[in-house]
């Protein structure tokens, strides 16, 4: 069973603030979603390798060559809120 | 110290590539504006894809065999998740479970000889952008966000808890960054090209991480400051908490950053919009084109040239040192140019916070060569080094073109005519004859104390024959001279 | 009819049928369209006209998804968090149709970040179905489907994650081509679950899918997993090779419970119509089918919980008044920018993904996705291509569904498999149920999108079922 807590938790991992409703309905979904997720418990993996990617390719590379950049101005276009250049954050303290 | 416990994980930024990890963006952007090298990989913008650069991982196999590391058959890259305003993806693009490179390990210069560091891993990474507070970092009311440096290519090394002080993990530190610059792959010179994240306990204790050191010295500071703070909370039976803390390299102290909120859940899985690299077959021709290493370059310098270890070790300790030792010793005295390129040069370059690159080994070779056939003396072989360093250049030896250089900085002077201009010649041995006989006769009450026991008055004559002789007669020469003179006269 | 517009256009005047189209999506009910980009395009058609360009789609309009990045036209995903957002620069299928002379008329809508099965969970509001205006139109590229079915747009592009494409053109009686994973370049398609995803045409028939397909596959050296060039096939060519050699399977576990007997006999019927074409069908087992939801959701959701990270306000989109510290701002846009059905696969995601869950959830659902490929693997290996319902019944009403999350997501049980094996399918046409579209999914072995085509061709070539037209059209 996943708890108020456990999704409480999940929304500060997720950075996803949650309203207290909007919490409590997620808690019922995720139990019958998570419920309906363990029928996978059933089936027999054992050996049985993932598959992380359904194509058969490696080593695809690109060169070390330099291709042109934005314009600071096309790289800040969308920025919200910007500053001599630079795009402007709320404070990481 | 034996009771400290010191691994660290170093940021290496492959810097002498010429595009970033997953794009075109030029890796040269050091003195440009801000947000001026993005473009929509590494800026993050949606629906843009990753595709890796192959010199890159060239680049990474290449540390990766020089820290003696085994390279995997195949290695593949994972997302790091986890948010923050340098990390333009919400996730970082890095290594994890099959990383390039495991295994390895590099000598030092421990506290009591040389040790052997094991290295956990070296894997690839992109870098996150660079964060700029308005202010200091704990009172800034916003943060200023530039994303140049973000998917610039980093391998990050991660050491075993092998280090017994800061003292050793910058001895590590100074190594690591010297194979670095053998391989070519790393240029240390450029402003936060190599951060350090270092984990440090005392034996039986919990463990704390320091984030984000950008220079060596900080490296020293920091362990050093942690140590005394563990030490000071053990002694008063508090428990040192696991946690991350910040080195404010300002008032050289750690802090806590992160507090209850973050046991760290990165939930890596695989990065799908990359496919898996498998290069194996690499690593034959990747190990054949390796360079020299600095440990076996300086065993040959020892049996080549036939010089100390201390200063086969110092001539090596930079490739472009040894570089122009190489330059020289091949074109005159090996061993006199090991001792005035590492006890001399290298001091009064670093004296001027100057590159070796600002010094020609052609003067050199003549410097040397004047020295062992005794044109000039030690003295003036230092003023020599300083005028050219100094360029201080007598107009008289540019008079074709004052002030001129080569390319490469190097002043276009002929050492033998500055010899000539500063009246460096040594002196021949008719003239520093003469200053004896002169200085000891001018001196009768120091021949006198002389002769009543008091060595140390005779170097005040020699001294004397210094002034007459302006320097260009060898000290010791002189020495013997004037002893003889007076025992002459006895 | 691609190939024929072209020639009218040019023996008549783009601009006009340009026109015309804007003028019908003015009068529209529909909401198909996020995003017009009327003067740009109606330019464009104007400068085709005065000196007309060479190329495969010479002066056609289209449409594309919202969740595909257009340079200087607004690309949102349907999402309040990508409001304002204007991408500088053009996914490759959009350089490949401006290549050959497309023009760009707009935006479609979709389920936010292509997450649903019915158009209804974008911030713009649902888009209607053309058939009837009071249910869904499939999603997630339900814009691109419905303005397809009712003449707004000749043709358009969507995605197909887990049958987001097949799922809109059965339900609004279309086209729709899922192509083999790496096919067509992703570069440009906003990530919502990376590794199953693709960029599919929209299409009235099974020719204009070929045609637009020629158009966009290939290799792109901007997608690490894109497929190398020698993978794509010309697909016109061959188009009308019939059926003859052709052996059908029909998987056993998309029959019975659950769907629709209308859809069931719609499917049979059409099995007969190939059959009597010259080919020979037979019954297969794809044993694991029952569990291609669950892994389906678990591996999207994980994989959307990472790619959707990226929307946090600081570098597009929205972030009116003033900010807290990181964290809060961050968790605050976040909160407000995304809809209840993105939060919940982002939150299920973050959890399947979490420390000491991973193994049952996402590791678990990796593995049972090899069983599934391995099922389509060793089918194909004895058939040529599988035949069954795109999806278990018609277009349902709105709203009808979209209180309960999991009986959504039960809608998707034969479209996701195919994503989970990286195969092609398309969703053809293929009869009524009261009126309402039924779609044929045909199922094909990894690159061969050409027998595909040319079954679905073969089919067209005898029925009728696409080439009736709703009457909001
Ligand atoms: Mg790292
Ligand atoms: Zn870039």
């Amino acid at each position: 069973m996943i708890t108020s807590k456990d999704v409480d938790h999940i929304s500060w991992l997720a950075s996803i603030k949650l309203g207290e409703d909007e919490l409590e309905q997620f808690v019922a979904q995720f139990n019958s979603i998570l419920e309906y997720f363990h029928e996978l418990d059933g089936v027999d993996t054992e050996g049985v390798e993932p598959t992380y990617r359904v194509v058969d390719l490696a080593n695809i590379f690109r060169d070390d060559s330099v291709k042109a950049s934005l314009s600071q101005e096309a790289a800040l276009k969308n920025a919200p809120k910007r500053e001599e250049g630079y795009f402007k954050s709320p404070r990481i303290v | 110290m034996d009771d400290v416990i010191i691994g660290l994980e170093v940021h290496v930024q492959l810097n002498r590539l010429s595009s970033k990890l997953f794009c075109g963006c030029s890796t040269d952007y050091h003195n440009d504006p801000p947000n001026s090298h993005t473009c929509p990989v590494c800026l993050g913008l949606p629906g843009s894809l990753p595709v890796i650069n192959r010199k890159a991982v060239e680049f990474s196999i290449r540390v990766g065999l020089a820290l003696n590391c085994r390279i995997e058959q195949q290695t593949m890259f994972y997302r790091k998740n986890y948010y923050y305003p340098d990390l333009p993806k919400g996730f970082q693009i890095s290594q994890y479970d099959f990383p390039l490179a495991t295994g390895g390990h590099i000598m030092i210069k421990g506290e009591d000889g040389e040790r052997n560091i094991r290295i956990t891993r070296a894997h690839m990474e992109e870098d996150p952008g660079r964060l700029v507070h308005a202010g200091t970092i704990d009172r800034a009311k916003y943060t200023m966000v530039d994303y140049n440096r973000c998917g610039m290519p980093l391998l990050e090394v991660v050491t075993e808890p092998d280090l017994r002080s800061p003292k050793e993990a910058r001895a590590f530190l100074d190594k690591l960054r010297t194979i670095l610059e053998y391989l070519d792959v790393f240029d240390g010179s450029l402003e936060g090209s190599m951060r350090v994240d270092s984990n440090i306990s005392l034996a039986g204790g919990d463990r704390a991480e320091v984030k984000n050191i950008s220079s060596f010295k900080g490296v020293e500071k920091a362990l050093s400051y942690e140590i005394t703070r563990q030490r000071n909370l053990r002694r008063r039976n508090i428990r040192v908490v696991q946690e991350t803390r910040h080195f404010d390299e300002l008032r050289n102290v750690t802090v806590s950053i992160r507090s209850k909120e973050e046991a760290h859940d990165y939930r890596y899985f695989p990065e799908m919009d990359l496919v898996p690299i498998r290069v194996a077959d690499w690593v034959p021709n990747v190990q054949a084109s390796l360079p020299e290493l600095p440990d076996a370059r300086r065993d040959r310098f020892r049996e080549q040239y036939g010089i100390s270890d201390d200063h086969a070790k110092s001539l090596t300790s930079e490739i472009k040192v040894a570089d122009f030792y190489e330059q020289v010793a091949s074109r005159t005295d090996p061993r006199l140019a090991a001792v005035w390129i590492a006890d001399v040069l290298k001091g009064e370059l670093n004296y001027r916070s100057l590159g070796i690159d600002r010094f020609s080994p052609d003067h050199m070779v003549e410097i040397v060569s004047m020295l062992a056939s005794q044109e000039i003396t030690e003295d003036g072989a230092v003023i020599l080094l300083r005028t050219l360093l100094d360029r201080k250049i007598p107009s008289l030896v540019d008079t074709e073109k004052p002030g001129a250089t080569k390319a490469g900085g190097q002043l276009s002077v002929r050492v033998c005519d500055l010899v000539g201009s500063l009246g460096l010649a040594r002196a021949g041995d008719q003239a520093v004859r003469a200053a004896v006989r002169d200085a000891v006769a001018e001196c009768a009450s120091a021949v006198s104390d002389y002769r009543s026991g008091n060595e140390r008055a005779i170097n005040f004559v020699v001294g004397v024959v210094m002034k007459k002789t302006r320097g260009r007669a060898s000290p010791a020469e002189a020495h013997r001279m004037v002893q003889e003179e007076i025992e002459k006269g006895s | 009819m691609l190939a024929q517009l072209r020639e009218q256009i040019l023996a008549g005047s783009a601009e006009e049928y340009l026109s015309r189209l804007f003028d019908r999506i003015d009068r529209s009910k529909l909401n198909a369209f996020t995003t017009l980009d009327r003067e740009n395009a109606l330019g464009q058609a104007r400068e085709f006209d005065r000196s007309p360009r060479k190329g495969l789609m010479a002066g056609i309009p289209i449409a594309i998804k919202d969740g595909i990045s257009t340079m200087g036209i607004e690309t949102t995903c349907s999402s309040r968090i990508l409001k304002g957002y204007i991408p500088p620069y053009d996914a490759h299928v959009i350089e490949r149709l401006k290549a050959e002379g497309a023009i760009i008329m707009g935006k479609t809508n979709m389920d936010e970040f292509a997450m649903g099965t019915s158009t209804e969970t974008s911030a713009f509001g649902p888009t209607r179905n053309p058939w009837d205006l009071q249910r869904v139109p499939g999603g997630s590229s339900g814009g691109s489907a419905a303005c397809v079915a009712a003449g707004e747009a000749p043709c358009s592009l969507g995605s197909d994650t887990g049958g987001s494409v097949r799922c809109p053109a059965s339900f609004c009686g279309v086209v729709g081509l899922k192509p083999t994973y790496g096919l067509v370049s992703r570069y440009g398609l906003i990530a919502y679950a990376n590794s199953l995803e693709q960029i599919g045409p929209i299409t009235r028939t099974a020719e204009d899918s070929a045609f637009l397909l020629d158009v966009i596959a290939g290799h792109d050296p901007r997608d690490s997993t894109s497929a190398p060039a020698a993978a794509k096939g010309r697909y016109l060519d061959g188009l009308d090779g019939g059926v003859k050699d052709l052996l059908i399977g029909v998987p056993d576990e998309y029959f019975g419970e659950g769907v629709d007997p209308m859809v069931e006999k719609a499917v049979w019927d059409s099995v007969s119509v190939l059959e009597g074409l010259g080919a020979t069908w037979q019954r297969v087992s794809l044993p694991h089918t029952r569990y291609a939801l669950a892994t389906y959701y678990i591996i999207a959701m994980s994989e959307c919980s990472s790619n959707l990270a990226r929307f946090d306000g600081l570098r597009y989109g929205r972030r009116p008044g003033d900010d807290k510290d990181w964290h809060t701002t961050f968790s605050e846009i976040r909160s407000a920018g995304f809809g209840p059905e993105a939060k919940r696969r982002i939150l299920l995601g973050t959890y399947a993904l979490s420390a000491g869950y991973y193994g049952r959830y996402y590791l678990k659902a990796l593995q049972v996705r090899t069983l599934i490929k391995q099922d389509f693997e060793r089918a194909l290996e004895k058939v040529d291509l599988l035949a069954s319902a795109t999806m278990p019944f018609p277009a349902f009403r709105i709203g009808e569904r979209i209180s309960d999350p999991l009986s959504l997501y039960m809608a998707d049980i034969f479209t996701v498999p195919v994503n989970l094996a990286g195969v092609p399918a398309i969703s053809i046409p293929c009869g009524f149920a009261d009126g309402l579209p039924i779609g044929l999914q045909l199922i094909g072995r990894p690159f061969q999108e050409s027998l595909l085509l040319r079954a679905a061709q073969a089919y067209q070539a005898t029925t009728p079922h696409h080439l009736r037209t709703p009457e909001v059209a």
